[in-house]
């Protein structure tokens, strides 16, 4: 896809995340984005297959259990985002739910977060938690249900088609008035899990909170992700996918790609903007361009990872 | 007097005393005063809060988005407050109790018990 990259399609990849388009596909090329519009590869097959083929989609903060003004239908959007997964002409072969499945923790919202998950024709799913479904004092309404790969401890790692899976947990260890925290025991295990992979080895990372500081008044951030970000430099294919802020935030650095996804049930507001990072409310018709997906395709030549955000509207 | 003997008349007096101190509590301090600290637009208010040793301190969440109490000592935990909803703790021992909310770790909060 690098054939494709020029100054102007960059212009256009950055004015399609300024103003969220939907149904964008983001291939990513030597660092630069190339954008493909979604439309265009559901119908041209050539240039579907150009795009690459879907590895998994996204899902992130379901917020099964909120109810207020700003969205008093979070299981409908989810029914809808669900929908628009299982209508992708090609089905990934994972999904990745990154964190925010409930509200409040409640075994029921965990209920029916499952129930409805299992909805999707791509039965594999992989999770991390966020704040939000760690609220009870042990955890136990989430490893219960979600632990059993991790022996409880909720951070783990696999490899699916080449591709080197981390699933880490940054929201148990909050300091008062700090970020999210990984911690020196999931660390010392991301490095042993790291070491002897060859740096061709294409990585993703994922977690809730995001793993670079986008706002630190708002604690979106973790503290301790600079160690965590030394240790995946020498990979010269990196994504790292966070949740938990309700919208689209990417950086480039170096091989690592950071993207945050949008949430399926309610937006917020912009780093800063109001008194905290609570639930945003939007005119009805305005809300399903603000809720949505992301996918990941693998693109073999240069073999790289493609990112590709489309939205409920 | 053999050992056991030895244990139990000690195991008595432990009991004694513990029940003296607890009624000389309840007469110094009386009906235990309830005090409200609430979470609003991320904050909670008052941020710290001087209480006499018996009070409960009850805590209620007034945001669209829910927020937790968690004490930073572990004494103290509540689950995730929905809007509207509440969670009450005693403090019966003097001291300084710093707490957090888990979902949002920027909110900090102190109790101070006299």
């Amino acid at each position: 896809m690098s054939d494709q990259t020029s100054p102007k399609s960059r212009r256009e990849a950055l004015r399609c995340m300024a103003f969220g388009g939907a149904g964008t596909l983001f291939a990513l090329a030597g660092g630069v984005f190339t954008p493909v519009d979604l439309a265009v590869a559901a119908t041209d097959r050539q240039r579907a297959a150009r795009a690459g083929k879907p590895l998994f989609v996204q899902i992130s903060d379901t917020h099964i259990g909120f109810n207020k003004e700003a969205n008093p239908d979070v299981g409908g959007t989810l029914a809808r985002s669900i929908g628009l997964v299982n209508a992708m002409p090609e089905q990934p072969a994972l999904i990745i739910h990154t964190g925010d499945i409930t509200h409040l923790s409640k075994p029921a919202e965990f209920d029916v977060a499952q129930q409805m998950l299992a909805g999707l024709k791509t039965a594999e799913l992989h999770t991390v938690p966020g704040e939000h479904d760690t609220t009870d004092p042990t955890v136990t309404e989430y490893l219960n249900r979600f632990g059993k790969n991790s022996d409880n401890r909720g951070y783990y790692s696999f490899d699916h088609a080449g591709v080197h899976f981390v699933a880490l947990v940054n929201v148990l260890q909050f300091k008062p008035g700090g970020l999210g925290t990984l911690g020196p025991e999931q660390l010392a295990w991301v490095s042993g899990d790291l070491k002897g992979r060859s740096a061709s080895t294409p990585i993703v990372v994922f977690a809730h909170m995001p793993l670079w500081t986008i706002y630190e008044p708002w604690g979106w951030g973790t503290g301790d992700a600079p160690q965590l970000i030394t240790l995946l430099r020498r990979f010269g294919s990196v994504t790292v996918l966070n949740g938990h802020i309700h919208q689209i935030v990417q950086k480039v650095e170096g091989n690592v790609t950071f993207h945050t996804a949008r949430s399926t049930a309610y937006p917020q507001p912009v780093a800063g903007v109001g008194a905290g990072p609570g639930p945003l409310k939007v005119p009805a018709d305005q809300l399903p361009a603000m809720l949505g997906v992301t996918s990941v395709s693998v693109v073999r030549h240069p073999r790289s990872l493609a990112l590709s955000d489309a939205t409920l509207a | 007097m053999s050992l056991r003997r030895l244990l139990a008349v000690s195991v008595l007096v432990t009991v004694l005393q513990g029940s003296a101190m607890a009624t000389e509590a309840t007469a110094v301090a009386g009906p235990a005063p309830s005090t409200i600290v609430v979470a609003r637009d991320f904050m909670f208010a008052p941020a710290s809060l001087t209480v006499r040793a018996g009070s409960t301190v009850t805590w209620t969440n007034s945001d669209d988005e829910p927020h937790s109490v968690v004490g930073e000592a572990g004494l103290f935990r509540s689950g995730a407050l929905d809007t509207g909803e509440s969670f009450s703790f005693r403090f019966d021992r003097p001291g300084t109790y710093r707490y957090t909310c888990s979902i949002h770790p920027r909110m900090v909060g102190t109790i101070v018990v006299d």
